[in-house]
């Protein structure tokens, strides 16, 4: 069977007054039906806008100027403006990071969770209500009942946070992407919605891109991670392939920067400098003036390659 | 704990609590009969904490837990409602006279967002240079060569001090931050969730300032964080905070080896880890209580998974449960075992 989603050398640029910005430059990742995938970097890295693209959001003055995107076999980068109204929400879903934006202040929980249901399909409010029952009892919310008639203020950021999943989920889309969704929340909280959206994937077969800069969840939550630096995917595999044997500088560098149990008190190993400007990214690889093992071919940026079955890696002097 | 001398700052007993007293629309509904009071917010209860000289104590809760009301107060933003606060065993207010200024400069704040705590509008070296000539520490004619110094201190290029703040990266604006702190010669450093807002790569530079820093002026630091593998790389004793008390505290090892508190054990457990992969993640109960209506007995009974009858009517005390470690949990009384 093939891919539930399978992103081929997407590029989307913005083309901005004092020149072209790469945010995504060359990306290709794959997301099979009930797994979860890992899209890791920091600010700036072009995670978000890999994710907006995956989605048909992307905004002037940036478009996708070449790559495919191939849900369930059907290429996305050419859809209409109707065809993609018809798409999201219902075949691919967003979670997004701040759930106080997300949701409509000044409208109940049940009216925007069943404008959901009825966007997409021609059912009846009352089977539409009790959709959107069933969606807020399955993310875990106590007496869903009383709680459609609720306003988001009357919600803590936790259980905001699970009704937007609610929402998310309500169509039973192919595809979700959800953009760093705990990063607001407290730890016991983080906890509670990440068993949560792992059972959820699970029971539902829903393909999860999970964007985030924190390793540490994307160890505990993803099957594969793809690491991005400016605007590319470094390196991509299982994610137990990744973060043992990370062979991309950076991937190493990022792991070393991560406090851990065995450091304590000891200075941490450090990625000297800081993340390019994505408008003066030359020919050269783009990790070079950080990069502690970089060599003179690292002059001409490398292409991705595989260099074993489902791993890939943009770099010429590896980890060995 | 075996202090010999007085410990650098004290707090002993202080609550805090913010009121937020009725509108005239509700005043006037109360009249009417509507059961309306005014709110207030039990930000702390009772919470005494002693830092020693030189030493790093990490103060960790969730949101809410009132952590960064405890960082405030200490760092003198915020007056008490209830309790002393002691420096160098002496109470704070003996240190209002004039002559006294250098002492209060003692400690310092560093804030969360390098974003929002510089001045948009001023240069850096009015921004690091403005206080210690104010407090006449340095002569207005050598207010440049010292901030030289400083930036060269927080690892900067002084060459950039004409800079504005906007041209500064997160990584560079956090430095800042802390040369303008450390601009008034402090003993004792405050940092409130000073590297949440950064990247990884950065965060672990700044990390590594702190940690130098520490080492070269003998600097003593209350470093709050909700993050626990940063708390554990700094600090050299850990305080929890749960809804405006202190649960427990233990030096980091001993806290990280063996948490006593059930809830210490259930933060623990949520905590993601690079080194715990494709795990089942098995979260506790709940959400943390509000504040303004803080349940009796035990702040935590309502989602501990050891709760019983005593947990609901007494609020446990912080009793040792080991040298240095104290707990505050009825679990840990014989006869309730």
């Amino acid at each position: 069977m093939s891919a539930l989603l399978e992103v081929t050398g997407l590029r989307t640029h913005f083309f901005t007054k004092v020149g072209v910005v790469k945010a995504v430059d060359d990306v290709s990742l794959r997301v099979e039906r009930g797994r979860i995938l890992g899209l890791v970097g920091e600010s700036g890295s072009g995670k978000s806008m890999t994710g907006y693209s995956i989605l048909g959001l992307v905004d002037e003055p940036g478009r996708i100027v070449e790559g495919s995107i191939l849900l369930n076999g059907t290429e996305l980068t050419r859809l209409d403006a109707a065809a993609w109204r018809r798409l999201r929400g219902n075949r691919i879903a967003m979670i997004f990071q701040d759930p106080m934006m997300t949701l409509n202040p000044v409208l109940r929980i049940d009216t925007q969770m069943t404008e959901a249901v009825l966007a997409h399909h021609a059912v009846s409010k009352h089977t539409a209500l009790e959709r959107a029952r069933a969606a807020l009892a399955r993310v875990g919310i106590p007496s869903p009942d009383e709680r459609l008639r609720a306003y988001p203020h009357q919600f803590s950021g936790g259980m905001r946070q699970r009704v937007a999943i609610a929402i998310a989920l309500i169509n039973n889309p192919d595809l979700i992407i959800a953009d760093e969704p705990t990063t607001a929340l407290d730890v016991t909280i983080q906890g509670q919605i990440l068993s949560e959206v792992q059972k959820l994937c699970r029971e539902t077969g829903a393909g999860l891109i999970w964007i985030s800069h924190d390793l540490a969840v994307i160890s505990g939550l993803a099957d594969e991670v793809c690491v991005m630096y400016a605007g590319r995917i470094v390196e991509s595999g299982s994610v137990v392939e990744i973060l043992e044997h990370p062979m991309h500088p950076y991937t190493r560098g990022l792991l070393d920067s991560v406090p851990s149990r065995n450091t304590p008190g000891r200075p941490l190993s450090q990625i000297p400098g800081m993340t390019p400007s994505l408008l003066k990214l030359g020919a050269a690889c783009a990790f070079r003036e950080r990069c502690p093992r970089a060599i003179e071919p690292c002059g001409v940026a490398p292409a991705a390659r595989e260099i074993a079955a489902h791993r890939t890696l943009r770099c010429v002097n590896p980890i060995a | 704990m075996s202090a010999v001398a007085a410990p650098l700052l004290e707090l002993r007993g202080i609550s805090k609590r913010f009121e937020r007293k009725l509108d005239l629309a509700g005043r006037f509904a109360r009249r009417l009969g509507a059961r309306l009071s005014d709110e207030t917010v039990h930000a702390l209860d009772r919470v005494d904490l002693a830092i020693r000289e030189r030493e790093v104590v990490g103060l960790v809760g969730e949101s809410g837990c009132g952590k960064s009301t405890l960082g405030r107060i200490v760092a003198r933003l915020l007056a008490p409602s209830e309790g002393d606060r002691l420096w160098k065993g002496r109470p704070y207010r003996e240190f209002e006279a004039e002559r006294e200024r250098r002492e209060r400069l003692a400690v310092q704040m560093i804030f969360q967002d390098p974003y929002a705590s510089l001045n948009p509008r001023m240069r850096i070296v009015d921004v690091v240079g403005e206080a210690p000539v104010v407090h006449g520490l340095v002569a207005r004619s050598e207010r440049e060569d010292y901030v030289a110094q400083m930036l060269q201190r927080v690892g900067m290029d002084a060459t950039l001090m004409r800079r504005f703040p906007h041209q500064f990266s997160g990584g560079q604006r956090s430095r800042i931050g802390i040369a303008r702190a450390l601009a008034v010669k402090p003993r004792f450093l405050v940092c409130d969730e000073a590297v949440a807002a950064l990247d990884v790569s950065i965060q672990a530079q700044v990390l590594n300032l702190f940690i130098r820093l520490r080492e070269e002026l003998a600097l003593t630091y209350l470093f709050i964080s909700h993050d626990l593998g940063v708390v554990r790389h700094v600090s050299d004793r850990v305080v929890v905070m749960y809804l405006g008390r202190v649960v427990e505290s233990a030096p980091t090892a001993e806290l990280y080896a063996h948490p006593n508190h059930p809830y210490t054990v259930a933060l623990m457990a949520e905590v993601p880890r690079v080194d715990a992969r494709r795990r089942q993640y098995v979260p506790i109960r709940g959400e943390i209580p509000s504040p303004l209506a803080p349940p009796p007995g035990c702040h935590f009974h309502p989602r501990c998974p050891r709760a019983f009858g005593r947990c609901r009517e007494e609020a446990p005390r912080l009793k040792e449960v080991a040298p240095g470690h104290v707990s505050a949990c009825h679990l840990n009384d014989p006869v309730s075992a």
